[in-house]
Parts: structure tokens; C-alpha cells; sequence
């Protein structure tokens, strides 16, 4: 930093912006929250206001709006003009590309520069669409679960295209995190949007077995459960009637016996909505989930639905509000 | 013998290996609770008022040059920390007050909303903020210097064609900027079905799969914009067209072993989802007739439509209708939710571990010196110290029937009662009494 500051030549020096009288921020008399700006920062902020003020869309207006942003990438009001900027001297956007790139760097959680990353995107059209991929990808190599990083990759999949590796980018992620719900939601991102898969109903059976793969290797998982479970969504019909969902309840419930593992309140929390929506259990199922119950599940109930809330209450004392609250609202024909 | 096991042994995800740090260092801290006697343990679990009052007053004042980044934050800094120190009792003077409030006017743009710092472009996050400080000093003056008529006219311009909202001219359409928008326009009492269309199918585009809202369509699920969106939906009178059982089931779930919520499925708990995530099941508490519409028609084979009922619970409200100087009634209607909203009982318990969360808050996120952190092993600041703090308010409230009933009993506040903070309303995050004043300041005149 200190060397930077040596070698800065202030603006009000430099015989370029000589012309320019610096207008200082009109913070009143008695100024609230009010930063101890930097010299630089405040000088660079007071040519930045005057050519923002004059409207200057110049080639040196684009280079200060570049220092502006790099003391303060949250400026919208800077990126709002550079882009004015860029139009009216018809920068080169490729340029444009390497610069947001490199304030992203340091600064990947930022709105402003995703919002003008999508703004180039746009702007150049198909040809943006291996960059940009590639872009997040070195993005989400650092994070990956950069939330602008996952939005900015989806909106250029939908807009500009470039599915085909797209599920099996998911799945390298899942394969170093199967934790990373980012990943997770990509993916069901992919299988229900992308046009070259077939869509959701097409594919609900292969990923039924995926998620149920993942689920019966790491139970304690809460992604998967969710996926498995919002392959189904607005359609339960479907999902109490595919043996394979109940299947894998009953399978992660006796490989962990409850009192050592709780694991279970995955499998139970979906066994739940799976008696909600309607779902008849066989005798063989009522008698697995009785024998989870303990003295303090209270008494077998005649509605499984509502054993599976005591159960559920005694071994996830952290929702016991809300077991206790889903007991309470059990529809009537719940078995 | 060790080569053979740790061949056999599963090798932790980076999500795996995260969480248990930060487990390791909770649970350190909780371990300590373990052993004291009531008297150290009330003294632990104690809001340490003195030195947050001083860390943000003197945060009103002046920050130091760190602070740079958040240059076009300013108005926000302003709520995070006048929020701050009304949850905790105290209001500024009148004369520093009248600081602020010349500063917000200094931030106001001559064509209505609010930029992030004096001249620079409105924005609706910087507007939502300066508008909620001003209603937050609550003084006659504070609440007039809001240009109302220039206010809805910039709000209509950030509409888009979809019925979202952009955050400025040109700006990212999302969630937040739905939420900052509409917030803005309900408790100003200038809402009207101009700037409602279109709001709901977007925000209804964005629950995802999982139950929680994402940012935009296709995103993740994420508590911000769950708080966001919920409250968005309730305003506009339209909560009924979410899955409520399905979004209620994903909040339920952030809270963690850590005692407090995480902002997403398998990230790491962090203080301010106290706020987001915790005020999303205060809010569920008030609509249980339409909770209870949707629970019922589950069961039924394929439900056709959503819910019809949509009115939250009162329809008998008397505040709302003595109008004295006979506002616009197409305005006003919509403006009412919030206020009738209140009117509601809550009639179940809170769904959330109100104590468990307290806990963290308050031994994970409460720092000694003043303010309030993400979790240990992070530094304080504004933001977290104001939805730490909004998120201990709505735990101490939660098993409050009424908005405006008794006091909670001690129970329901951890540590010692002179840690109960002031109530919120829970659509805006305001503190109540705050909310009240401005209610009928901007009923009275339109
Ligand atoms: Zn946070």
C-alpha cells in the first residue's frame, strides 16, 4: 500500500485533469457517520463527482471511474456512469471483461460487479458464453457456493446457452462435496431447464436413484433429501406412489438404529410427508418405525403419522417446537 | 495399523471440515456455560448495553477508514446502528438527531428515493434504509422530510416489465429489491395496485424446491430472500400463493446443533440469520389460518388450486379506519396490511428453539467490547450487531399471543430480564412504538 501511495500522482497535479475543479461530497454542516476517507480516496471521489456532475463521458472519465471502483467496488453509482461511459467511447468490452475480472479478485461477493459482468454478457452476445462459463468456474474453484457466481452462470446458461457439460460440471462438484447444496440446486437447475435432457419427468427415475445413492452413503446429508424430495414438487401423488422413496426411509432408519444415530430425522421428516400426502404403510413398515419408539415417544397412537411426530420430538430436541406443531396439524386422513 | 484405517476412513468434504471447526469452537463455549454457578451464568448471558451503546454511538458520529468500502451504504449504516440502539431503549437527542435527518436529506434525490450517499443515484436498499431510520427517530421532522409524492413516483419507474423491481436505474432485478420496494410503499401508505402488479408471480417463481426463496429464479434457497419474499408476499396480500408448510419445514431445518441458523442447506451458522431466517417463523405464527387451509387441502388428491383465503387474520380492524382527512381509500386499503397484520393473534408457540437461539447469540455473537459478530472467529460490525439484535428481540416476543400484550414472562427471555429489548414489527423491522407514530403520521396526511 505504502508503495502505491508513492508512486499515486494526485489528480489535482496531474496536467490532464487541470481543467477540472474537484467537487467535494456535500456532507453538511454536521455530518452523520462520516467516514475518515483517505486523501486519495476523498481526492479521487471529488473528480470522480465533477465529471459524474458535468456528465463527462470521456476516455479519462472511464480511467477514473477504474480508480473509483478500485477503492470502492460497492460504488453502484460509478459503475452506473462507467457503463454511459464505455458506450459512448465505444470501449473495447473485452477489455471491459479483464477489468471486472480483476476486481473480482478481491471482491467476488459484490453485487455490482456480477450486475456489470451480466451487462456485458449481454452486450457481446453468444461469444461471451465460454468466457463467462469459465469465469464463474474459476470462481466457484475458490467458493463453491458463491452465490452471484451460481445466479451470474445460470442467467448465461438461459440466455446464452452452453448445457452440454453442464450436468456433469455438477457432478464433478458433488463428487469433491456431495455437502455443496449449491451443486445440489444446480443440478436440479439443469434437470429442470436445460433443453437438451428432456425435462424432469423424463429424468425423475435416474435421479430418484441418484439422490438415493447419496442418501444411503452419507444419511446424515441433508441435500440429497432435499433434492429427492423436490423431484416430487407439486406432483405428491407421484411421490407416494414410487416404492423406491419409501424404500429408502426404511432403509436409512434400520441401518441406523436411532438411540446411537439421529441421523434418522431425514428419513423420518420424510416418512412424515409421505404419511401426510396420503401414503398406506404395510405392516412391515408400521412395525420399523414402532420400534424406534421409547418411553418418551408417549403412547402408540393409531395414527402412525402422529407416532412418527413423537419420535421425531424426543430425537430432535432442537424442532421439538415444530415436531409438536406438525403433530398438532396432521390432516385427518393422514394414516 | 494406522496406514490400514485411514485408507478405510472417509475422507471429509470441505463443508464437512468447516463445520466442525466451527462446531469445536461453539460447543468450547457452550462447555464453559456447563460448570458456573446461576449467578456467573446470568452474568455471562447478560446484553452488555453500556458497551454496545457506545460502540454505535459513537458509530453515529464518525468510523474510521475502513469504513471506505461501505461509502455507498451510508443511509444503511444510519438504520443498522439508530435500529440498533432503539431495540436496546435508547433515542438520540434532538439535536443530533436533526444531524441525521439533514444528512438523509442531504442523501434524498430531487426526483424521490434515496442514494447511498449524498448525490449519489437513488437506490431502493438505501431508500428502504434511510426511510426506516427516519421512522425509527420518529420525529415530526424526520417523518415530513420524506417526499412522499416523488417517493411512489420513483418507486413506479423501478418497476419492471415483469412486475419486479430493479434496485436503480438500470439496476439488478431481485428479491431484495421487491422487499425494499414494497416495504417502503406499504408503511409510507402509498401502495397501490399500480406498483403490487406482477410482484407476487415473481416472487412465487423463486421458492424453490427446497422450500426457502432464492434470490431470483433458479437460485438457491437462502434465508435473506426468504425473509424477503415472505414478508413481500404478506403485504401485497398474497402469502397464500407460496407452499407456507414447505418453506415453514426448510426454515425449521437452518437451525442447527450450533443453536443458531445457518442462511442455507449445509453453510455455517452465522448471527444475523437470528434475524432472517428466525422473524420468517414469527411471521408464519400470524397467518395460521392460511397455514392451516394449505396443511388440510396436502392431503387432498392433487390440490387444484392454492388456497383461496387470503385476508390475514383480522377483518375488524378499527386503527386503520378513522381517517380524519380522508386519504385516498384505493392507497389506503393495501397500506393496511401491515397494520393489520399486527391485529392478528399468533396462535401457536414459537416453531423455532427461541432459547437455543438466544443462547447463541448471546455467548457466540455478543462481543465484550460492544456489538454483535457473525460467530466466533469473526470480527464485529453494524450489520450483524442490528439483525443480532432484531433476532433476540423477535425470540423474546415469540410467545407473545398479542403484539401489544403483557410483557413476556421471564421464560421466554435467556439471562437476566433486563435483557428484554424493545418488540419489532416484524414486516419492517422497525421498533413497534416507532412504527405506531409513523403509521399515523402518514395516515393523517396524503
Ligand atoms: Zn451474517
Amino acid at each position: 500500500m505504502d508503495s502505491d501511495e508513492e508512486e499515486r500522482i494526485p489528480y489535482s497535479l496531474r496536467k490532464e485533469w487541470s481543467d477540472v475543479t474537484p467537487l467535494p461530497q456535500d456532507d453538511g454542516p454536521d455530518p452523520v457517520v462520516s467516514i475518515a476517507y483517505k486523501d486519495e480516496f476523498r481526492e479521487t471521489m471529488d473528480y470522480f463527482r465533477a465529471v459524474y456532475h458535468s456528465d463527462e463521458r470521456s476516455a479519462r472519465s472511464l480511467d477514473l471511474t477504474s480508480d473509483a471502483i478500485e477503492l470502492n467496488p460497492g460504488n453502484y453509482t460509478v459503475w452506473h456512469f462507467r457503463r454511459l461511459v464505455l458506450e459512448a467511447v465505444g470501449a473495447d468490452l473485452h477489455d471491459e471483461m479483464d477489468f471486472v475480472e480483476h476486481i473480482a479478485e478481491n471482491n467476488s461477493k459484490n453485487y455490482q460487479i456480477w450486475h456489470h459482468r451480466r451487462w456485458l454478457a449481454e452486450k457481446l452476445g453468444a461469444e461471451a458464453m465460454r468466457r463467462e462459463l469459465k469465469f464463474t468456474q474459476k470462481i466457484l474453484a475458490l467458493d463453491a457456493k458463491n452465490y452471484h457466481a451460481w445466479s451470474h452462470r445460470q442467467w448465461v446458461l438461459q440466455v446464452l446457452g452452453g448445457w452440454e457439460d453442464e450436468l456433469e460440471y455438477c457432478q464433478q462438484l458433488l463428487e469433491d462435496d456431495v455437502y455443496n447444496n449449491s451443486a445440489w440446486n444446480q443440478r436440479y437447475f439443469v434437470i429442470t431447464r436445460s433443453p437438451l435432457l428432456g425435462g424432469l419427468q423424463a429424468l425423475r427415475e435416474s435421479e430418484v436413484r441418484y439422490a438415493a445413492d447419496a442418501i444411503i452413503t452419507n444419511p446424515e446429508n441433508e441435500s440429497p433429501w432435499r433434492y429427492l424430495r423436490g423431484l416430487y414438487k407439486g406432483d405428491n401423488n407421484s411421490l407416494v406412489s414410487n416404492p423406491e422413496v419409501s424404500i429408502v426411509c426404511v432403509d436409512v432408519i434400520k441401518k441406523n438404529p436411532i438411540k446411537k444415530n439421529p441421523y434418522c430425522v431425514f428419513a423420518l421428516s420424510l416418512l412424515l410427508d409421505l404419511l401426510c400426502y396420503g401414503f398406506q404403510p404395510s405392516d412391515e413398515f408400521r412395525r420399523i418405525v414402532e420400534s424406534l419408539r421409547n418411553s418418551d415417544s408417549g403412547p402408540s397412537d393409531y395414527k402412525l403419522a402422529s407416532t412418527v411426530c413423537a419420535i421425531l420430538e424426543s430425537v430432535d430436541p432442537m424442532r421439538s417446537n415444530y415436531w409438536s406443531w406438525r403433530k398438532s396439524n396432521l390432516p385427518t386422513l393422514a394414516c | 495399523m494406522e496406514c490400514g484405517n485411514s485408507s478405510m476412513k472417509k475422507r471429509l468434504s470441505i463443508t464437512q471440515q468447516e463445520q466442525m471447526r466451527v462446531e469445536q469452537k461453539v460447543f468450547e463455549i457452550f462447555k464453559i456455560l456447563d460448570g458456573v454457578s446461576p449467578h456467573t451464568r446470568s452474568l455471562m448471558l447478560e446484553i452488555w448495553r453500556d458497551k454496545h451503546i457506545e460502540f454505535l454511538t459513537r458509530g453515529l458520529r464518525e468510523l474510521a477508514p475502513s469504513y471506505s468500502v461501505l461509502d455507498a451504504n451510508r443511509p444503511w449504516l444510519c438504520y443498522w446502528i439508530l435500529h440498533s440502539l432503539a431495540l436496546l431503549g435508547v433515542s438520540i437527542d434532538s439535536e443530533f438527531e436533526n444531524n441525521v435527518v439533514d444528512f438523509l436529506g442531504r442523501c434524498q434525490d430531487a426526483n424521490g428515493g434515496y442514494g447511498g450517499g449524498p448525490g449519489q443515484l437513488p437506490h431502493l436498499a438505501t431508500t428502504y434504509a434511510a426511510v426506516n431510520s427516519l421512522i425509527t427517530m420518529g420525529s415530526e421532522r424526520a417523518l415530513s422530510s420524506i417526499n412522499r409524492d416523488k417517493m411512489h413516483k420513483f418507486l413506479v419507474q423501478r418497476k419492471d416489465s415483469s412486475g419486479a423491481f430493479r434496485m436503480h436505474d438500470a439496476g439488478e432485478i431481485d428479491v431484495r429489491a421487491c422487499y425494499t420496494a414494497i416495504s417502503v410503499a406499504s408503511v409510507l401508505n402509498i401502495l397501490d395496485s399500480e406498483l403490487v402488479q406482477g410482484v407476487g408471480n415473481y416472487i412465487i417463481s423463486c421458492q424453490t424446491y427446497e422450500g426457502g426463496i432464492a434470490g431470483e429464479p433458479g437460485s438457491e434457497a437462502h434465508g435473506g430472500y426468504t425473509f424477503c419474499g415472505l414478508a413481500t408476499m404478506i403485504l401485497i396480500n398474497e402469502a397464500h400463493r407460496l407452499d407456507l408448510p414447505g418453506l415453514i419445514d426448510w426454515v425449521a431445518f437452518r437451525q442447527g446443533v450450533e443453536c443458531g441458523f445457518q442462511g442455507r442447506t449445509n453453510k455455517l451458522v452465522d448471527g444475523c440469520y437470528s434475524f432472517w431466517q428466525g422473524d420468517v417463523l414469527a411471521l408464519v405464527q400470524r397467518l395460521s389460518s392460511i397455514v392451516h387451509e394449505q396443511l388440510k387441502l396436502a392431503h387432498v388428491r392433487e390440490a387444484q388450486n392454492p388456497a383461496k383465503a387470503c385476508y390475514v387474520e383480522t377483518h375488524n380492524s378499527t386503527k386503520g379506519d378513522s381517517d380524519p382527512c380522508g386519504s385516498s381509500h384505493q392507497a389506503g386499503e393495501l397500506s393496511d396490511i401491515g397494520l393489520s397484520f399486527l391485529e392478528g393473534q399468533a396462535e401457536w408457540g414459537p416453531l423455532l428453539n427461541s432459547i437455543a437461539l438466544q443462547q447463541y447469540i448471546l455467548l457466540c455473537s455478543q462481543v465484550l467490547e460492544g456489538g454483535f459478530k457473525d460467530k466466533p472467529g469473526k470480527y464485529r460490525d453494524f450489520y450483524h450487531t442490528c439483525y443480532c439484535l432484531s433476532g433476540l428481540s423477535v425470540c423474546q416476543y415469540s410467545w407473545s399471543k398479542e403484539v401489544n400484550g403483557s410483557a413476556p414472562l421471564p421464560g421466554a427471555v435467556l439471562g437476566p430480564y433486563s435483557n428484554l429489548l424493545e418488540p419489532i414489527h416484524p414486516l419492517f423491522n422497525v421498533v413497534l412504538d416507532q412504527y405506531y407514530k409513523a403509521r399515523e403520521f402518514f395516515s393523517r396526511s396524503w
